[in-house]
């Protein structure tokens, strides 16, 4: 009883983390299913026809490979324009810094659907074509503040000092930025940019406004739900995952390696 | 997340800041800002003859005939979010508890496990709530053998919608939690515990208080998104279960009634932007991004 109490909350999170992979442990067993009928919604028996033959269905590779292109461009220069205004708002002391401030927290304090609704009301106003131009549009606006949050909390986290030294030996501050910020909130960069990737490569409510008759992956699915997710689906949903799940935990373990190899030879 | 002072050697530069927020902060403004006022004239457009023709107007109805038309839209979803955010509290709680102060070396693996999720298909996530809560589903046939469920189902009533705003918005609840929580030093809880204060005494006066922050910033990036989402009552609820989301989806999308999707966003917005301005005073922090 002792043990159980002491254990409690461990038991309690690691359940939690267990709800939380459910939905995705279902989508990846089904990726397996050969399904009764068309809606693959529960299970029927074992098969590898969809891993086998990932574009077997018409449409599913081009939606793929449009949202993996606009996740690489958007997260590239949703990343870069958010660097440079987290780094100015902890390095710098300047007036309007509050409504910056704002401008950055507002975006993720309006509803996704709000935003594709604007967004639709703007193109629409100005007869823009809606296609992947409008799409990317969008998509670098509502990864900025994503980038932004993720970034500054690095640069916070960093020690001051490291750059006043580099300073105090003459370095530039092109030079101060380039060998001794820039390597130190590298990581931070990265994981904000990963974030950026999946927000962008998974977002269905706002590119569903911007998008007209262009298809990107989310589109396909809920196009596809009204007849019938094809198993393909599934199974590239599952790769994706568990690539994007091994580089993590991959990028965790050497950056925390090279720590502690930073760290004893210090 | 609290803005600290500007630290490090840079700081006299104004000019160097302008130039690197330029191209970001211009990005906002011209794809966040002017897009809110081009849908607040759209808000005001006239019909025209004939469905889907509008033109420039000032008809301030447009958000009475919203108001009248959809109020229910309105107060489910504010409904349905409110007790999602209060489960994913409840349900966050513990594990950024654990992580920010038990989890010791399996902590970095632990946050990666909670974004994680991010990483699986939104839809195909809520699309997987329907094989889990399907009628002959382990959970729908136990929940009825202790006859719990009203209806005798949660597939297609409010209960799979509240479950699947619940699920999906988790992680937005479990980060800011847990990165209150791990600016807490430790001691402070040893020494509630010292002085002889029973745990539950501990977590209300010390814990509690101190992670405040992250209970503010956690409730509203869930509450915010939830109220806005109609992918979870489009998926698995029934048409008896739709949010205002889905009417401004439906209405622009579908209907092309352009001025009064318009509207209804804007009273979405609105009603957020009270209830958050509303919520921050009554829980004393500002500081949030």
């Amino acid at each position: 009883m002792a043990w159980l109490r002491s254990k409690l909350l461990g038991i309690v999170a690691v359940l939690v983390l267990v709800y939380l992979f459910v939905p995705i442990a279902v989508v990846a067993v089904l990726s397996f299913n050969h399904p009764q009928g068309k809606y693959n919604t529960s299970w029927n028996e074992f098969s590898l026809s969809a891993w086998g033959n990932l574009c077997g269905v018409a449409g599913v590779c081009q939606s793929f490979l449009l949202s993996l292109e606009l996740g690489i461009i958007a997260t590239l220069v949703a990343t870069v324009f958010g660097t440079m205004i987290a780094l100015a708002l902890v390095r710098y002391r300047f007036r309007g810094r509050g409504p910056a401030n704002a401008l950055i927290f507002l975006p993720m304090a309006t509803p996704e659907v709000v935003l594709g609704a604007s967004l639709l009301a703007l193109y629409l106003n100005l007869k823009l074509p809606l296609g992947f131009w409008t799409i990317l549009i969008a998509h670098i606006m509502f990864t900025i503040s994503f980038i932004v949050v993720a970034v500054k909390a690095r640069l916070q986290g960093m020690d001051p000092r490291l750059e006043e030294a580099a300073q105090d030996l003459y370095a530039s501050p092109w030079q101060t930025f380039r060998f001794v910020t820039f390597p130190l909130v590298l990581p931070g960069i990265l994981g904000a940019a990963l974030l950026g990737f999946s927000l962008s490569f998974d977002d269905f409510i706002i590119s569903n406004f911007a998008s007209g008759t262009t298809v990107t992956f989310p589109i396909f699915i809920w196009g596809a739900a009204q007849r019938g997710i094809p198993v393909q689906v599934y199974a590239l949903a599952t790769l994706v995952f568990t690539l994007a799940l091994v580089g993590t935990v991959v990028g965790q373990i050497v950056s925390s390696r090279r720590r502690r190899k930073l760290a004893s030879s210090a | 997340m609290t803005t600290t002072a500007v630290v490090g050697p840079a700081r006299r530069r104004p000019r160097i800041a302008y130039l690197l927020l330029l191209p970001g902060i211009a990005w906002l403004a011209i794809f966040f800002i002017i897009p809110l006022i081009s849908l607040f004239f759209t808000s005001l457009q006239v019909s025209a003859g004939s469905s889907g023709k509008y033109k420039a107007g000032f008809n301030w109805h447009n958000y009475v005939d919203a108001i009248t038309e959809y109020w229910e839209f309105f107060v489910r979803a504010l409904v349905y979010a409110s007790i999602a955010t209060v489960l994913a509290l409840v349900i966050a709680y513990p594990l950024a508890y654990f992580i920010a102060l038990k989890a010791g070396r399996w902590r970095a693996l632990m946050l990666v496990l909670v974004v994680a999720p991010f990483f699986a298909s939104f839809l195909l996530r809520t699309y997987a709530w329907k094989t889990i809560l399907a009628d002959d589903s382990l959970i729908t046939q136990s929940l009825n053998w202790m006859h719990l469920l009203p209806d005798g189902r949660i597939l297609n009533t409010s209960l799979a919608v509240i479950a699947g705003l619940t699920y999906n918005f988790l992680p937005f609840m479990i980060l800011p939690l847990y990165a209150a929580l791990d600016k807490i030093d430790p001691r402070l809880i040893e020494a509630g515990s010292d002085l002889y204060a029973s745990p539950f005494t501990t977590f209300r006066k010390v814990t509690w208080p101190l992670s405040m922050p992250g209970v503010v910033a956690g409730t509203l990036l869930t509450f915010i998104p939830a109220a806005g989402d109609y992918i979870n009552a489009e998926l698995l609820g029934s048409t008896k279960d739709k949010m205002i989301g889905n009417a401004i989806q439906t209405n622009f999308i579908e209907f092309r009634d352009y001025p009064m999707a318009s509207a209804l966003s804007f009273i979405l917005m609105a009603a957020i932007l009270i209830i958050v301005t509303v919520y921050i005073r009554r829980a004393g922090t500002e500081e949030l991004v």
